[in-house]
């Protein structure tokens, strides 16, 4: 069992997960638990794979978090601990800070701004209003996006993923085992890929760029034998709408620097050609740090079987991707899922 | 915060505070201390180089809502600054959050924060 939390020590002072997850699930098998910052139940699921790959019938994978118990500047605190603490967090940074610092410098690089951003938050916020598992099944539009209360420039509230209690599992098999018992698994996961970056934002070359998340896509395609191309629905690691931009353009959907406007533009809705974050993204189903890598291909499990309460807008898609990011994306690990046609 | 001292970031700090700031000569980018081994060289050979005393902000954001560590600081702006070949984070001081443009040139310091009292790494403008 592969497990991801990241906060566990903040928010409950409760290290040493796995072995506590393991008896809540009733599993007697190695349990450990993956930290990886936001990154962590992404990893458990690519560990849990990459297990499979190598032999194992069955793995079970998720993650969980409780953050809701934590007050504000609390739970902005133990964030910020996934940052560079002595080159980052005493100067002050908080997670929407460093977002912060990429979308700033994106705007000066490449144009765009908060209104194009505020599009990512209404687009996610209007995929989640059916999502029964979401945290805010609520619509908002542009201007409330672009009026709510500052939390650090250029984002707003509405900007940011919410503090959220959650979690997130999935029972991984083999081929082999699937077929010997019979089981109606249709979906697959063909290709996984994961990198690393520099921790401290100020260390990477290029500031809105994501060359880990880069890495990892290509390192998933290329397992999959697939291209961007091929792609016909995606759930991203929307922490903060800039981040949804960056995800976009780092698994090649977009060049750098095009990607700002694809919300806007009806290009990543719910009947665009390449929907983003059916599920509501992190934005709208939330955001439980350590569950959101597992949640995301557990909506994208969904939205391609058929059952999801979003799949008929995906009703031809063949394959899935999942982007989960750590940090400012000093970790990535990426999913490519397929269904049987 | 306890008072055990965090090598190479302290000593960074107090060479900030001495006048005599440095940085990690690495072939392709600086590196601020400690370091052992160039992370995107692999190379051991990192030495000591006096820094630029000039820098300039490539990003920076204004925070409002912060830590425990940081309450009574806000709002403050936190900036990215180039100096040479070696990056920096700090809190920009001494200028109206409003007036921070990317590009501007700073320099270097230390203060302390409001809440805690710690030593901050700021910039100024040039």
């Amino acid at each position: 069992m592969f497990y991801g939390n990241y906060m566990g020590e903040f928010a409950e002072q409760q290290g040493h997960q796995g072995p506590l997850m393991a008896e809540a699930a009733g599993v007697s098998a190695p349990a450990t638990r993956i930290e990886s910052a936001c990154a962590s139940s992404g990893v458990a699921v690519r560990f849990g794979y990459e297990k499979i790959k190598h032999g194992a019938d069955v793995v079970l994978v998720g993650g969980a978090e409780r953050m809701t118990n934590l007050s504000t500047a609390d739970g902005t605190s133990a964030l910020a601990a996934a940052a560079d603490a002595l080159w980052e967090i005493r100067a002050g940074i908080t997670f929407p800070g460093a977002y912060s610092l990429m979308a700033n410098r994106y705007f000066h690089e490449f144009g765009g701004g908060r209104e194009e951003l505020a599009h990512i938050a209404v687009k996610n916020h209007a995929n989640a209003v059916e999502n029964e598992l979401a945290q805010f099944q609520k619509p908002i539009e542009v201007d409330d996006v672009l009026e709510a209360v500052d939390v650090c420039s250029p984002f707003g509230l509405f900007d940011c993923s919410p503090m959220s209690d959650g979690a997130a599992a999935a029972v991984l098999v083999s081929e082999e085992f699937a077929d010997e018992h019979g089981l109606d698994a249709p979906v697959s996961i063909t290709g996984a890929g994961q990198h690393t970056d520099h921790l401290a934002l100020a260390d990477r070359a290029a500031i809105p760029r994501a060359p880990a998340a880069e890495r990892a896509g290509e390192m998933a395609f290329e397992d999959a034998g697939i291209e961007p191309d091929d792609v016909d629905v995606a759930e991203v690691h929307d922490c903060f709408t800039i981040a949804e931009v960056l995800a976009l353009e780092a698994l090649g959907f977009y060049e750098p620097g095009e990607g700002i406007g694809a919300a806007r533009d009806g290009e990543t809705t719910i009947d665009g050609d390449l929907p983003v974050n059916l599920s509501g993204g992190l934005k709208a189903k939330g955001h439980p740090v350590g569950a959101t890598g597992c949640a995301q291909l557990s909506e994208l499990t969904k939205l391609l079987r058929g059952d999801h309460v979003n799949s008929h807008a995906v009703d031809d898609a063949s394959v899935g991707v999942t982007h989960n990011a750590g940090g400012t994306v000093a970790s990535c690990v990426v999913h490519v899922l397929e269904v049987d046609a | 915060m306890s008072d055990a001292r965090d090598d190479g970031y302290d000593d960074f700090l107090d060479a900030v505070e001495a006048g005599e700031p440095y940085f990690l000569e690495g072939s392709e980018q600086g590196w601020l201390p400690p370091r052992v081994v160039d992370p995107v060289t692999g190379e051991a050979d990192l030495e000591e180089a006096p820094l630029p005393e000039t820098g300039e902000v490539l990003t920076h954001t204004t925070t409002f809502v912060a830590g425990p560590s940081f309450v009574d600081d806000a709002p403050y702006v936190v900036a990215i600054a180039e100096f040479g070949t070696v990056r920096i984070t700090g809190q920009l001081r001494g200028v109206d959050p409003d007036d921070v443009e990317i590009g501007m040139a700073v320099e270097l310091g230390v203060d302390h924060t409001e809440t805690t009292g710690d030593r901050v790494i700021v910039f100024h403008p040039a």
